[in-house]
């Protein structure tokens, strides 16, 4: 191996200053030793929207001829290493209608790492990481999803964390000293951040992900059509209207059967259905109409359509009846309101634990109340264990401004 | 005004005296016109006050729609047409260039939109008379482009532009072009057909799945990124490629039904067959072209003209065929392409690269000629044969450009 290809898998906005200060990083750090190499976002995510999968590039070779193998691409077609700084896109990327469900390691080479920041266990990781033909290796750094955005860039530290377990990955190109003389270097730099970046070269944890391993969903994909079957003028049909739920009653609309926004979302809306005092507001709120109206005049929010916006729980006027959740606490994209009809008792219990769990509700992007971003930086950022009481729109309704 | 000539011609036709631009304007009375759309410059201001005249006057029905400036005059078309409208619309130089955005994404849309196009140099200087490089910038863009040169031409052209551009085969926008003063400014006699011919022409538009209407819920233009665009362009590439055989097949029934029209679309052959020295140009240039030739005819010298009608799609094997036979070629441009090969003209490089592949390849000269509308001199014509011939007797041209009738 000559060279030395990485990407960086992030959230459109949120993270697009961390992605870049990354891949910068990376080629300057191999720049140390002499190489050559290239930083670079892909095209097609810009301009980026908001918690859409987006991806950075970084490519180091020995020399310029090796390089120029890389270049003049949207994205490498294999990447040594994939760097993912949010843990819920280890359920895929979908940036765009009709890509379908690309799984995170899809461009992993065989042996190559998944690196990633989670306070998730292996396990539960690879319940969502998709399984590969080949065997890898996954390393995770302990953090949450950092929120190092792109208005107001949270020095938490991820970038350098990042860059110290890719020292202990790939030492030929980068090696730790090299990165911690990059770091110092970069007007983003300080000796605190060498030094975070030196204890996560400790303290990564990786292990093998072998073949049987991961989640055997086979992903979703679509087939382009060729140039003769398109719609000619630049035309696409509209989406049809819906229909009833059953026996004539509630609506389901008709919705996008190229673009699922699963991977939009880093959080999902969690509904008491005994609770809901069926006034519409979140079905009139949600811009991607991902409410279906049930029979019984509730609102179920359908996963295909959900973006994790988080405008419904903003808007819902009973305390605790629509409650935003992590991600990653879900295996699925059930329906809530199935689950609920089914069996009440059950429901109750699952959403009491569910939204109960500060931890899981906490923001992954974005801030519920004023103050909360010097809140959370006073915390330890260190284990990346920032838990805050952020969860329940009822709980902080003092802070609300 | 148009003024109604005491004799009928003995067909149903009706004979008037009118300038090109009125002679467009009848026909858009024919065609039924829904919408057009105006803002003045010169010279295809006079098709908007000819137009406004039929409405003002009762004869035509439709939504005339002053713009604030030609991006707007040329969008507003853009969208009526979506909808099903069949539209007109028009410019002139840096008129034309303003539009220019709307004229780029009118093709991928598959806009079936009629323009006129009244030849004009471009600023700076300011300056209104003929030249073709206002016309030529959307020559690679997708937009069909013809060349006319007579007001009957106009009149029976135009007819024929919405039948080929309404095609569902082919759905582009078309452009005629009509020089500025020569033909915009000068009436003539002019045959004008009474509707029923017309109708029997020219089909209604038919927009079919592409309508924008709320029975067919559709999206119009949506944001594609490099796995859509290059599949878009290739389907306006089939359209161009089918637009051949649509216009051969639409000026077939135009001489099936009118009783007139060139057997050949493509071009017009004066006196080429035996010709050893071929003349090339678009628009009123063949005026003065044959006045030189019928001369040097006299002298016993074979010189022919072949007047360009259709630009885009351009009749490339065709004219490699009909221009194979002569000993020399000279090219005569309205226009230029600075920097271009040779530093020729635009017309005089596409027949270069035409001729690549012929058999038969005679010496090809290069001459720019009449830019900002000035006239075009017998002895101009003679100096630019007297070369060609000089190029047949060597067998090769010099590969120069020269350019005729400029001050040196």
């Amino acid at each position: 191996m000559s060279a030395l290809i990485c990407e960086v898998v992030y959230r459109g906005i949120f993270q697009k200053n961390l992605a870049a200060r990354i891949t910068r990083g990376i080629v300057l750090s191999a720049r140390k030793s002499g190489r050559w190499g290239i930083a670079f976002g892909r095209y097609g995510d810009s301009p980026q929207r908001n918690g859409i999968p987006a991806k950075d590039f970084a490519i180091v070779a020995d020399t310029k001829e090796e390089l120029e193998q890389n270049m003049a691409r949207y994205e490498p077609k294999h990447v040594d290493v994939t760097v993912c700084v949010d843990d819920t896109l280890s359920k895929g990327v979908e940036s765009w209608a009709w890509y379908g469900l690309q799984p995170i390691n899809r461009l992993t080479e065989p042996n190559g790492t998944l690196l990633m920041t989670s306070l998730q266990s292996f396990d539960a990781l690879l319940k969502d990481i998709h399984m590969k033909d080949a065997p890898y290796k996954l390393s995770l750094i302990r953090a949450k999803a950092s929120f190092s955005g792109l208005w107001v860039y949270k020095e938490d530290h991820t970038e350098v964390r990042i860059l110290g377990a890719l020292a202990k990955i790939a030492p030929s190109f980068l090696t730790l000293d090299a990165v911690a003389e990059a770091i110092k270097e970069m007007e983003w730099g300080s000796e605190l951040k060498v030094a975070s970046a030196r204890k996560t070269y400790e303290r990564i944890e990786t292990r093998e992900v072998k073949i049987t391993e991961g989640n055997a969903e086979v992903p979703y994909a679509f087939e382009m059509p060729k140039w003769w079957e398109m719609r000619e003028g630049v035309t696409i049909p509209a989406i049809p209207i819906g229909k009833p739920k059953e026996g004539g009653q509630g609506y389901v609309p008709e919705r996008n059967p190229y673009f699922k926004k699963f991977s939009t979302r880093t959080m999902r809306p969690v509904i008491d259905f005994d609770t809901c005092v069926k006034c519409n507001l979140c079905w009139i709120a949600c811009p991607d109409s991902c409410f279906d109206v049930m029979p019984d005049g509730t609102f179920d929010a359908n996963m295909d359509a959900c973006c994790g916006c988080g405008v419904c729980e903003a808007v819902c006027p009973v305390e605790n009846c629509i409650t935003m959740v992590n991600e990653s606490v879900f295996n699925d994209n059930a329906s809530q309101w199935e689950m609920w009809r089914t069996d009440k008792t059950a429901y109750k219990t699952w959403l009491t634990a569910t939204i109960g769990d500060k931890k899981t509700t906490a923001r992954s992007h974005g801030f519920r109340f004023r103050g909360q971003y010097d809140e959370e930086l006073k915390k330890d950022l260190e284990t990346g264990g920032v838990e805050i009481a952020a969860g329940i729109p009822g709980e902080n309704a003092a802070r609300k401004v | 005004m148009a003024i109604a000539t005491a004799t009928q011609a003995a067909s149903e036709d009706k004979e008037l005296l009118i300038s090109g631009s009125e002679a467009v304007a009848e026909a858009l009375v024919l065609v039924d016109l829904d919408v057009v759309t105006a803002y003045p410059i010169r010279p295809y201001d006079t098709v908007m006050q000819a137009i406004a005249k039929k409405i003002a006057n009762g004869q035509l029905v439709a939504e005339y729609i002053v713009a604030e400036g030609e991006h707007s005059q040329f969008e507003i078309v853009k969208h009526a047409s979506t909808v099903g409208a069949r539209v007109f619309c028009g410019s002139s130089g840096v008129g034309w260039m303003y539009a220019m955005e709307c004229l780029v994404v009118t093709p991928p849309l598959r806009v079936p939109m009629v323009a006129l196009v009244g030849n004009r140099a471009l600023d700076d200087p300011g300056a209104f008379g003929v030249e073709h490089n206002d016309a030529l910038v959307v020559r690679d863009l997708g937009w069909m482009l013809c060349w006319i040169d007579t007001s009957q031409e106009a009149l029976d052209t135009t007819l024929i532009a919405y039948r080929v551009a309404e095609d569902r085969r082919i759905f582009l926008p078309l452009a005629i072009s009509a020089d500025g003063a020569f033909l915009t400014h000068s009436q003539a006699i002019t045959l004008v057909p009474p509707k029923e011919k017309v109708d029997r022409f020219l089909p209604r538009y038919d927009r079919g799945d592409l309508l924008l209407h709320p029975d067919n819920p559709i999206t119009v233009a949506p944001q594609a990124n490099e796995d859509w665009v290059i599949e878009i362009r290739r389907q306006n590439d089939e359209a161009m490629k089918r637009a051949v055989g649509v216009i051969e097949e639409a000026y077939a029934d135009f001489r099936r039904i009118f009783g007139r029209g060139p057997e050949n679309p493509w071009f017009e052959e004066y006196m080429a067959e035996d010709a050893d020295v071929i003349l090339i140009g678009m628009g009123t240039i063949s005026l003065p072209l044959k006045v030189a030739i019928r001369e040097l005819r006299a002298k016993g010298k074979k010189v022919g003209l072949i007047r360009l009608r259709w630009f885009r799609p351009f009749p490339f094997e065709r004219l490699a065929q009909a221009l194979g036979r002569a000993k020399a070629i000279g090219v005569i441009d309205r226009d230029y392409s600075f920097g271009s090969p040779f530093h020729s003209g635009v017309v005089a490089n596409e027949i270069r690269a035409a001729m690549y592949n012929a058999d038969k390849r005679p010496p090809l000269l290069s001459f720019i000629c009449g830019l900002g509308g000035r006239e075009v001199m017998l002895e101009d014509v003679y100096k630019a044969v007297d070369m060609c011939y000089a190029a047949a007797t060597a067998g090769k041209s010099d590969s120069k450009t020269h350019w005729l009738g400029v001050r040196e």
